[in-house]
Parts: structure tokens; sequence; C-alpha cells
């Protein structure tokens, strides 16, 4: 396996930047996945790390050594497309037998690969078949099967599980785990779909406008995002983000949040970084996740860094495992996790307490994390 | 109201199949015509009228047309053209279908620029009327030796396919999946391996459209072959004119109208066999680009 290292990479099309210098590192064994919504330059950045599209500027090391001249073909790097790209004129055996016959491995070595990959992703049943014969999910482990085969140095997948249908995609997302797991293999991977990034990576690249936002652990992506944008993009649901004042109050710090004419209403913080400092007197943007918030039940009492606040429900959407309860948060639209048993009516009145340990601030103008 | 309109859709048929009865019988009547004339003796076609059958049945006529006809001077029949049409049309079909197929997979695969003014040149090369080319091309064909051979006719028809080949391939390849040339890149494919192990053997209504459209087109093809070939290199075509129109003798009508046959069964054969493609592969290479 291998390191990948993309130093300062550029890509524009005449005027148009598509890329503005991205550079990440890539450790021996890393999942990363590049997520963004569509138009954020992922494809094209993984384009450039097969070799499809040259940058504009900027270099790729793989395992230390140049790679950016070399065609895709001399790179030792093997892609899983969205659409398979299984060719349909060949037998499952002969797709996954193709790049090692391009790159003239030994027959007796081939079939044997072949065999190996075969049994792992359990299509050895399939190997006669056209692709045309498959179901979507047993064309996606043939594609796989035939990245694998190969044994390269870096794996590209892209959006490889678009196609599938909700249920196999869950399944498949799994199997794509259990194999880097197993593999210990470097996968570069993209998806618009950030619950994939979450559960896949080992870290995670958030990019917007061609521009990298964050590179981070699942866990530092979606517990201190970067700025209000990956804020919103990681999690499901969104994390609330509230304008609101930060003041001094006493020797703590709070914040006041005010909507309209109402008075405000005050949240004492708990420690907070001491760059929150400079930001005394302004306006800043509080971030707080779903599943920090709880109700208030009788006899339930406050944590240490809890704080109660009082908010009218406006719209109950069980799932199952939870609720989400969207409130109306002095005018501010506020949603909350809760448990599945929770017995709220919408167009009533609650009090809730909000876990600030989590609470992330940003800056009213950059966006960007106040850390 | 729905009885009047069934009613209505009734007679509607009946008039749709008179109509198309009529229209089949009349694209029928001239091989009808040839048919029952080439098996008819001499005197039969002079003394009755076209229309009947024979009353003494024969098939001298097309061994006559086939061997021992008179074809300009020499005694030959249409045997050694019908030969010599063969070996024009099947290196001219295979090689300009391989170079159309070469031009439509660069044409899409690797959007260079002036890509799109390049395919509109030679898109507007199959609209260029023959007779303008002659010249050009009889001082071309003596520059490289090639005037009056079989060769020389082979690299004619080249030339004047390659517009049309390009198109059908081009068409068909633009709505070709890019994923699967980018794959088999990433795989290790060359230039020719993307080619000839991923385009090509998915080709197969497109290769069949474009080899029916070139066998057809360069068998039937008159003009060049009168005038770049000579005796020995003589296609069916001109073969057969030199037969209806020689001078010396009465003219055998019988004769004529079996070598006109025997010059179009090749085509017929090839769109019997294949004509369910032919449209099969016209639609499929519209449908996109």
């Amino acid at each position: 396996m291998a390191t990948l290292d993309l130093i300062n990479v550029q890509k524009s099309f005449g005027p148009t930047k598509i890329l503005h210098n991205i550079s990440i590192s890539m450790a021996d064994g890393e999942f990363l996945v590049l997520v963004g919504p569509s138009g954020c330059g992922k494809s094209t950045l993984m384009n450039i790390i097969a070799g499809l599209e040259e940058p504009s500027a900027g270099e790729l090391r793989l395992d230390g050594r140049d790679i950016t001249p070399l065609p895709p073909a001399d790179r030792n790097i093997s892609m899983v497309f969205q659409s398979y790209a299984l060719y349909p004129n060949m037998t499952v055996a002969k797709n996954i037998e193709f790049p090692l016959a391009m790159r003239k491995v030994e027959k007796s070595k081939r079939a044997e690969r072949i065999k190996s990959v075969a049994r792992l992703l359990q299509i050895e049943h399939l190997l006669d078949r056209k692709p045309r014969q498959l179901s979507g999910g047993q064309r996606q482990r043939v594609a796989i099967g035939r990245a694998l085969a190969r044994e390269p140095r870096l794996y590209l997948f892209d959006e490889p599980l678009s196609n599938l249908d909700a249920q196999l995609r869950l399944d498949m997302r799994t199997e794509i785990k259990k194999l880097h797991q197993r593999l210990g293999a470097t996968i570069v991977y993209v998806t618009h779909d950030q619950i994939e990034a979450m559960t896949l990576a080992t870290r995670i690249a958030v990019m917007k406008g061609g521009v990298l936002q964050q590179l981070g652990t699942p866990y530092e992506v979606y517990n201190r995002p970067a700025n209000t944008f990956v804020a919103g993009f990681m999690g499901s649901p969104r994390m609330n983000l509230i304008k609101a004042r930060l003041v001094r109050n006493g020797s703590e710090l709070a914040l006041d949040i005010q909507t309209g004419t109402r008075p405000p209403v005050r949240i004492e913080l708990p420690d907070m970084p001491p760059a929150m400092n400079a930001h005394i007197g302004s306006e800043v943007i509080a971030g707080v996740r779903a599943e920090a918030v709880d109700l208030a039940r009788p006899g339930r009492v406050a944590g240490p860094t809890e704080r109660a606040f009082d908010a009218r429900v406006e719209v109950i959407e069980p799932t199952g495992a939870d609720t989400l309860v969207v409130l109306d948060l002095g005018g501010n639209e506020f949603t909350v996790r809760l448990g599945p048993d929770a017995s709220l009516k919408p167009g009533q009145d609650a009090r809730f307490f909000v876990d600030l340990a989590k609470l992330v601030c940003f800056d009213a103008k950059t966006e960007a994390l106040i850390a | 109201m729905a009885d009047h309109r069934s009613q209505g859709f009734g007679a509607d048929r009946i008039l749709l199949y008179a109509v198309l009865l009529c229209l089949a019988l009349l694209f029928l009547l001239p091989v009808y015509v040839m048919v029952v004339n080439s098996v008819k003796p001499l005197d039969e076609i002079r003394g009755g009228n076209l229309m009947a059958l024979p009353v003494v049945w024969t098939i001298e006529p097309w061994l006559t047309a086939w061997s021992t006809a008179q074809i300009g001077v020499q005694p030959t029949g249409l045997k050694p053209y019908f030969l010599n049409s063969f070996l024009l049309v099947v290196p001219a079909v295979a090689i300009s279908t391989l170079i159309g197929a070469l031009n439509g997979y660069i044409l899409t695969q690797f959007r260079f620029r002036g890509a799109n003014l390049l395919f509109a040149a030679m898109l507007f090369s199959v609209f260029i009327p023959f007779q303008i080319v002659l010249i050009p091309m009889a001082k071309t064909l003596g520059i490289l030796g090639l005037a009056g051979t079989v060769k020389g006719l082979i690299f004619v028809n080249v030339v004047y396919g390659i517009g049309f080949t390009t198109l059908f391939f081009r068409n068909y390849y633009a709505a070709f999946p890019i994923e699967l040339i980018r794959s088999a890149r990433i795989d290790g494919a060359d230039f020719f391996g993307v080619l000839f192990r991923i385009l090509l053997p998915s080709s197969g209504p497109i290769i069949v459209v474009t080899v029916i459209w070139q066998f057809t087109n360069i068998w039937n093809e008159f003009l060049f072959g009168a005038s770049f070939s000579d005796y020995s290199s003589f296609p069916i075509t001109v073969a057969l004119n030199n037969l209806v129109n020689s001078s010396t003798g009465v003219k055998e009508y019988n004769v004529h109208f079996a070598g006109a046959f025997i010059a179009a069964v090749p085509t017929l054969v090839v769109y019997l066999i294949s004509g369910k493609y032919f449209v099969r592969g016209l639609m499929a290479g519209s449908v996109k680009g």
C-alpha cells in the first residue's frame, strides 16, 4: 500500500478556477473521503489523481514518487466508477482479468487472482455471465473485484454507491468498510452523501467551490466544523446555527439571542476557548447539534454544562429510532433530537436543556470557527 | 360513438392495406419482369409481351451472361468482372470501415482543438458530387501508379467512403459511455487497446450499418469504375454496361436481364441477411450525438 501527497494542486479552465491550491497528505492505509455538493470539484480532483485530467499546477506524489506527468495506466491505481464501467462485451471473469491482461501478467497467475477475488467478493457463481445479466449490486461487486485483482497501490472510488437502491447501498457501504479493514488499502473515495463520508472515512475532506473547507477525522468534522458551510453540510439534521451577541456576564461569557423587538434571551456559557474573548461585544453564530438538546422532564437536573430554555414545538418528525422536533426559538428554527417516546404536541410550549459542552461559535463575518 | 370509430378504423385499415399492396406490387414489378424474361428464349421476348410467363423455360441466358457473353471485345461473360468487384468491394469496405471507426474514436474521445471543424469538413466530403473529383483523382492515381488497377479503385472508394463511415462511427461513439474508456485507460489499455478491445467489440450494430452501406455503394458504383479501370479491372457495373451496350449482333435481352440480375444478387443477399440490423443500427446511432 501507499502514501499519497497532493501538493498545491490547481485546475482552471481559462479564467475559471475549478480547484484552488488543494494540499492533502494521506498516510498508508488511510480512507480519505472527498465530500461536497455537486460542482465542488471533488470529481475533478479524483480525475486528476487518476491521471484522466491534468492539473494546471501542483504535484502528485505516490509513495514519494512524482506521478504528475504519468498517464493513468502507469500510475498503478485502480478506479471504481459510479456506473461500474464494466466492459459489456466481456464476461465477469474477462472483466476482472482485463487489467491483468493489459499488464501482461502470466496466464496462470491471472486465473489464480480471478479466483481469489471472486471468492473474496462472493461472485464465483457469476464469473461466466455478461454484465447485463447482473443486478446493480452484483455489478458493483464485479467492479470492485476488477479494481482489487490488480493489487494496485491506490484505490479510487467515484460515487460507487449512488446508483444502488437504499437498502443495497447500506449493505455495500458496510462491505466496502470491511474490505478496507481487511486489506488495509489506501483509498480515495468521492461522494456527495455526508453520511457515507462519516461512516467510511478515516479522514474527510470537505470541499466547496473548488476550495478545501476542512480536512479532518469524521469526529473533528462533525464536532468542530471549520466554518458554517461544513457545519451545515455534515450531519443530518444539520447543525443549528443561531446568530447571537457575545457578552461578558460577570466573569463568564454569555450569548444574547434576540429576535425582532423581543427582549434578548441570555444563555451563560461554560468555559470557552480564549479566542472567544476577542469577539466580546460583537455578533457570532452559535452552532449546536440536534442531539445536544434534551427535554427537561420533571425531576431532571441540569448538568454542569447544561442550560435550560423554553421554546414552542412547531413540528414533530418521528424516525423510529428517535424523534426530531423543530422548535421556534425566538423566531429561529431549531431542530432537536429527542428519544422515540418524547410525548410532545405541535404548538405546545416546553422546557429543554441544551448541553453547551460541544457548542461551537463562528465569526459572523468570516463564518469561520472561533477556536 | 365507439362503434362508429371502430367501423371507420376498419375501413381505414382496408384502404391502407390496399395502398400498401399496390405499392409493393409496383416495386416488385421490375423484379418480376427481370426474372421472367431472363428465363425465356429471345424469340418469346421479341414476339410477345414482357409480362407473360415463358412458354419454354430456359436457363441458357443465365449461363451465357455468366460465362460466354461478349463483354467489350472478349467473350468472357460477367464472371471475371464479378470477381473483380469482390476483390474491390471486400478490401474497400473493410478499410473504410476500420478508418471510420478510428476517426470516430479519435473525434469523440480526444476532444482536441478543431475536432468539430475537422468533422464538419469530413461531413462535407459526403456531399461532393463524384464528377468534381474525377480529374484530380485521375491525376492522383497516376502519381501513385495505381491507374487502371483494382487497387486504384479500392483507393478511390476508400477515400470517398471515409466521410460516411466517419459520420456513422462518430455519432455512435458520441453516445458511448465515457467511463468505459476511462476505466480501460486506467486498467492499462493503450490507444489501440481501447479501440480493439473495448470500442469495436461493442460496435456490432454500427459495423453492420457501415458494411451494408459501403458494400451496396461500392458494389453499385459506376462512374469511378468506368473512369479509373481498364479491361482487366472493370467492376461488374461497367461490365454489365458493356454487355448491354455491345453494338455488334442482336440485342439479347434475356441475357441482359440475367446479367443485371447477377449483378444485383450480392447486394440483395446482404440486405436480406442483415436488413434487420441495418434499421436497428441506424436507430441506435441516431439517438444521440
